[in-house]
Order: structure tokens, then C-alpha cells, then sequence
């Protein structure tokens, strides 16, 4: 019981940056647009973050102006995938692929101008933690979500909700929404497609930069070629499980927050210490595709998705 | 006039490319004809500064080339069936495994023994494929998503195995393989002044030879192709697309771990644990998309690519980082994905009579 204290505290860190990245999975996916990039954009974030905190700190403030700029950063970054996918109908997963592979090298390419190695500089606290003073103190999930959290987790819920709003309770969400699903219909009732993908990218980007500075903020020391490590990829597939959906995606990241928490804290449980920890490290990519087939069928995804628009076509 | 333009997109994507590094190593006031001394003395070994010439570097050149002609074999065969193998590099890891455990385990006589190896690999790199293929074909669960969570598990799976299964003294790599199952070449290696050149291009070359028969000229490579141009007018004509979609993955797994095992008894002799994946599954997919898929396109195209990598640490030592190499790539890549819009926008210019320029479309 101990340990199921400690590691939920660590599920929620884990799970903060995979959630937010899936966010922007979303928006993006929901006007037609798949954006297999996100891991790449969640690097470009991680560095931008890094590099900035470095720089700024001892303030106090210097979290909190990284994750700006990893904001910005992210943003442009994801409008070259917007460029290629939207204006050229580029193939959106060759396109994403290419900004992952790209991403890696930028980020180590400029370490080494600024840094003069492979890695950022360390930072020295990275995002601190936060209380809520009287929160706090509510039963059962007081001491859980208000006490000791980082912010990014609970602007993470708060971006929840704010996007199960934008896309479910306003014009503007309906209109993003057909873009993904039958962007002709949409453009034959006025909506401009183009537009609406533009827009969904970039939140999308935007939403990646900030796991990325999320991420490397209160779960490292330094931004390395190693930092992200697939999350872009599971907050992906989180995506997919949870139905393309905001709260689904915030279900299934928790969930692999919690398959991450496991197996870092593996080889304290019984039962299980004597497993090698490298099948822990493989757990939470098994239980992706586990997940992925246990939902198979039943998710339906934006049905053009994928598809470069083409305005001719009925 | 098709086949001109197959050609005229990836090479303009390749000068864009280099174009752009170059100017990326300029902005941050490094000097881009270092970058291009660097990959001249990688390409023939002559330093130009140092009026000096040295066969090592054709050498390793040739080294890094094969393994991605490999998993450029393997992105492409999937591409053909319109699947997308992001999971070579997974694949290429459980190959290797498989050809340690062959070369450790099963004694065998010379070439019987380098055979062994090189075919364990390939079935292993084949089955590995083949998940994705088949959860795919039996779940419609997408591949992508699938071989890119394999490719850690397989990462994972390597470290245990070269750890505890193969029983590494130092934690790092496995005991030595015996010299009956290496692709090891003294003679090769001295014609090219010591270079880790190896017998791995015997395999590499059949494998091209396998590749372009099996697609342009075998009823089952036509039957993938019409998997790919069309799935659901495939399944009309009564082909059968589920099984296309495992025996392709499975084909383009084995082509990955038969990289992997060319990379383990051909430059190493010994399996090696690794801190993260070394990238041969993003090199294919460049490699594959730049060779526009075909054997030749993809001869030619490792060639480009391994001559890049090649010559990473040349510019390192000029003061470049050598992630430019990843930067080049990458945006060869992104411009070649580009080139829907760069045919619509060369014919559009074509067809209204403008002289203008076609790299304007890429830009």
C-alpha cells in the first residue's frame, strides 16, 4: 500500500506529458490530419525547454518561460508538417517520419553549437512543484492532484476539458471535426478546409511542444537524444484507444503512467523483483499493442484521416 | 517521360537537401565546403587539404552502405504492398539475436555455419515482422503504431538477451562468435588499408538480385503490387489480401534481419547491448522512399545515404556536428514526401507555359 503511495505520484508525472501530447494528437487528427510527428515536435519542445531553463535559471520564473518557448518552438516545428501535408499533400506519415528523423538530428546538431556536447547543460530544479492550499485538503483526491503536483498536471486536466469543449460544445469544433470526417461536405457548407487542418496542426504542435518541455522538465535532468523516448508514439496510440476522444485519452495515459511507474518500482514488489528489469522497460510498449488489439474494431477514428484533400472529389 | 520524372523528384529532393544543410552549417557559422571535403574524402579517400589519399575511407563507406541497403530492401517491399515498415529497426535487432544465438550455439562447419546464421536471422527478423502483418490482417489494428512499440520491446529484448541469455562478461557485448560464423575478410580488409570491409556484400548483392525478381518478375510479387496499387479491387479479383499482407511483412522483416545479422558477424563478431535504436529503420525508410522502391533506386540510394554516415565523424572533426548528416536526410526525405505537390505544381507551371524554375516547388 506504501508503494502503490509512492507510485502514483510518479503515474501522474509519467502521465502528464503523454496526455498533453495526445491532446494535440487529437486536434490534429480530428481535422483529417495524422500526425505521427508528435515525438519529434515533443523533442524539439524537450530541447527548446531545456536549453531556455538552463539559461534563465536561478529565477524562478524560468520553468514557466521555457514552456513557452516550447510552445513556439513546437508550433513552427509542426507547421513544416503542415506545410508538406496540407498545401503539398505530402503522405502524412512519411512526412511525420521525416520530422522525427529531422528533430533528433536538430536538436543534438544545436547541443553541440550551444552546448558544445551531445546533451544540454544540466538545470538545476526544472519545474517545481506546486500545492493548492485549501484543495488540498478535499478527501480522497485532495492530497493525490493537489498537493506537491507539478502545475503542467493539473493544467494537463485543465486542457482536458478545455478541449472536450472546444471540440465537442462550439461551431468551431464541428467545423474541425468534419474536416476530419468528409472535408468535401464540409467545404460545400462554406468551411474552409485548408483552414481548419492549418489550425488543428498547429494546435497540435503547440500542445506537443509543451509535453515535450513537460517531460523533460520533471522527469530529467538535461534534454537528450534519449529524452523522449517514444512518448510522442504512445500518446499516439493512447489516442487510438481512447477513441480519439479527450477524456479516453486522459484514461489511457493515465493507465500507461501507471505501467510506467510499475516498472521503475518493479523490483520492489514481491513476486516480481526476480523478473529482469528489462522485460519492466518493455511493459508499457507490450501493453501499448495489447491495448490497441483489445480496442481494435471498436475505435473509429476520423474517417479521413490521413487522406490529402482533395476538393474535386465527391 | 515517367520513368524521367520517377527520377526527377528524388533528385531534386537530394540537391534541395544538400542545399539546405549546407546552408544550416553556414548559419551557425560553420563552413559548408568542409561539409563537402568531408564527404568527397568519405566517398574516394582523398583529402584535399592534406593532398593525401586513403583506401580505408571507400571502405567504410561501402560498411555503412550495406546494412541500409538492407532495411531499404525491407521498408521498400512493404511500401510495394502499401504497408509502412516502421519496424526494421526492431527487426533488424531480433536478427541479430537470432544469428548470435546460431553462431554461439550451433557449431557447423565454414560456410555452412555463416549460412545458418544469416538464414536464423532472416526467420527471425521475418516472424518479428510478421506480428504487425498479421494483427493488421486479422485485427486491422494499424502497423505503424504496432512496429514502432515492437521496435522497443526489441531493444529491450536485445539488452536482456546479450545480458543474461548470452552471458556478456562486461555487461556490453557477448562472448566472441567462432571465425566459421563471421563474414570477417582479412584480405578485403587489407586491399582498403584495415576498414572493417567484409563478406557482407555477398548477401547484400543477392538480396538486391532476390528483391528486384521477386517484385517485377514472380506471380507473388505481382500479387503484392496489386495488394498495394488497390487493395479492395485485389480482394474483387480474388486475391488473397490478408495472407499478402503477412507474407509481405514477413518478407520485409527477414530483408531487416538479415541487416542485422550482416551488422553482427560482419563488422563486430559479437552481439551488443545498445542504449537506444542506432537508426538503421529511419535510414531505410529514406533509402526506400529516395529509390522510389525499386532494387536499383535502392542500390543507388544506399549508396547516398551510407556515404553520409560515412562521413559523420569526417565532419566532426572539422568542427560540424555530425547530426548534420540526420539534418540532410531528413529533409531529403520531407522534400521527396512533397512530391505530390512538386509534380502538381511542375505540371501546372509546365502546362501554363511559364519557364520557371521547379525548385521553386520545394521551398
Amino acid at each position: 500500500m506504501n508503494l502503490l503511495a509512492t507510485m502514483i505520484p510518479i503515474a501522474l508525472v509519467n502521465a502528464t506529458p503523454i496526455v498533453i501530447a495526445a491532446l494535440g494528437g487529437l486536434f490534429s487528427e480530428r481535422s483529417g490530419i495524422v500526425n505521427i510527428a508528435l515525438e519529434g515536435i515533443m523533442m524539439v519542445g524537450a530541447f527548446s525547454a531545456a536549453s531556455v531553463t538552463v539559461l534563465l535559471e536561478p529565477a524562478a520564473s524560468a520553468g514557466y518561460w521555457a514552456m513557452l518557448v516550447a510552445v513556439a518552438t513546437g508550433l513552427a516545428f509542426s507547421a513544416l508538417h503542415a506545410f508538406a501535408s496540407i498545401h503539398l499533400r505530402a503522405d502524412q506519415v512519411v512526412s511525420g517520419t521525416a520530422l522525427n528523423i529531422l528533430a533528433g538530428g536538430l536538436t543534438v546538431y544545436l547541443c553541440q553549437i550551444f552546448f558544445g556536447q551531445q546533451r544540454t547543460d544540466a538545470f538545476a530544479t526544472g519545474l517545481s512543484k506546486i500545492s493548492l492550499p485549501g484543495l488540498a485538503r478535499l478527501p480522497l483526491v485532495g492530497g493525490v492532484l493537489f498537493r506537491d503536483v507539478h502545475p503542467t498536471t493539473l493544467a494537463a486536466l485543465a486542457l482536458v476539458l478545455a478541449t472536450w469543449f472546444v471540440v465537442y460544445r462550439t461551431p468551431l469544433g464541428l467545423r474541425l471535426r468534419a474536416c476530419g470526417e468528409h472535408p468535401q461536405a464540409a467545404a460545400s457548407v462554406g468551411i474552409d478546409v485548408l483552414r481548419m487542418r492549418y489550425l488543428g496542426v498547429l494546435t497540435s504542435g503547440a500542445l506537443a511542444g509543451l509535453a515535450g518541455a513537460t517531460l523533460v522538465l520533471t522527469q530529467d535532468i538535461q534534454y537528450t537524444v534519449g529524452s523522449v523516448h517514444g512518448t510522442g508514439f504512445i500518446a499516439l496510440a493512447c489516442l487510438i484507444f481512447g477513441k480519439w476522444n479527450p477524456f479516453g485519452a486522459l484514461g489511457a495515459g493515465l493507465f500507461f503512467g501507471l505501467s510506467q511507474a510499475t516498472s521503475i518500482y518493479a523490483k520492489d514488489i514481491p513476486f516480481l523483483h526476480a523478473v529482469p528489469q528489462d522485460f519492466f522497460f518493455m511493459l508499457p510498449y507490450a501493453l501499448t499493442v495489447v491495448a490497441l488489439l483489445a480496442f481494435s474494431g471498436k475505435s473509429v477514428g476520423p474517417l479521413a484521416a490521413g487522406e490529402p484533400y482533395d476538393a474535386g472529389r465527391r | 517521360m515517367l520513368g524521367r520524372r520517377a527520377a526527377l523528384v528524388p533528385a531534386l529532393a537530394i540537391l534541395l537537401g544538400f542545399a539546405l544543410g549546407a546552408l544550416v552549417v553556414a548559419m551557425t557559422g560553420r563552413s559548408p565546403a568542409d561539409m563537402f571535403a568531408a564527404l568527397l574524402q568519405g566517398l574516394s579517400g582523398v583529402n584535399l587539404a592534406a593532398r593525401s589519399f586513403n583506401p580505408r575511407y571507400p571502405g567504410e563507406f561501402l560498411v555503412q552502405a550495406m546494412p541500409i541497403m538492407l532495411t531499404g530492401l525491407s521498408v521498400g517491399f512493404a511500401f510495394r504492398t502499401g504497408l509502412f515498415n516502421i519496424g526494421a529497426e526492431g527487426q533488424l535487432m531480433v536478427g541479430s539475436l537470432a544469428a548470435v544465438a546460431v553462431g554461439l550455439w550451433v557449431p557447423a562447419p565454414t560456410v555452412v555455419h555463416v549460412a545458418l546464421v544469416l538464414l536464423a536471422a532472416m526467420a527471425a527478423g521475418g516472424l518479428w515482422g510478421a506480428i504487425p502483418g498479421w494483427l493488421k490482417a486479422r485485427f486491422n489494428v494499424h502497423e505503424v503504431v504496432v512496429s514502432i512499440m515492437l521496435n522497443y520491446v526489441a531493444l529491450h529484448l536485445n539488452n536482456w538477451a546479450v545480458v543474461d541469455l548470452f552471458h556478456s562478461v562486461d555487461h556490453v557485448k557477448t562472448p566472441i562468435l567462432p571465425a566459421t560464423a563471421l563474414l570477417r575478410s582479412p584480405a578485403l580488409s587489407a586491399l582498403t588499408n584495415g576498414s572493417r570491409l567484409n563478406w557482407g556484400f555477398v548477401p547484400v548483392v543477392l538480396s538486391l538480385l532476390l528483391y528486384w525478381f521477386v517484385i517485377e518478375r514472380t506471380t507473388f510479387g505481382f500479387g503484392l503490387r496489386a495488394v498495394g496499387f488497390n487493395r479492395e479491387c485485389a480482394r474483387y479479383a480474388g486475391m488473397k489480401v490478408n495472407r499478402s499482407i503477412v507474407a509481405s511483412m514477413f518478407v520485409s522483416g527477414a530483408f531487416a534481419g538479415l541487416a542485422g545479422a550482416v551488422i553482427t558477424v560482419g563488422i563486430f563478431g559479437f552481439g551488443r547491448a545498445i542504449p537506444a535504436a542506432e537508426g538503421y529503420g529511419f535510414d531505410g525508410i529514406a533509402v526506400a522512399l529516395v529509390g522510389g522502391n525499386t532494387a536499383v533506386g535502392v542500390f543507388l540510394s544506399g549508396l547516398l545515404f551510407g556515404l553520409l554516415k560515412a562521413a559523420q565523424p569526417l565532419m566532426q572533426s572539422q568542427g560540424i556536428p555530425k547530426e548534420i548528416a540526420s539534418i540532410i536526410q531528413a529533409s531529403i526525405v520531407l522534400f521527396v514526401a512533397m512530391k505530390l505537390g512538386i509534380e502538381y505544381l511542375v505540371g501546372r507551371l509546365r502546362a501554363g507555359d511559364a519557364p520557371a524554375a521547379p525548385e521553386e516547388a520545394g521551398t
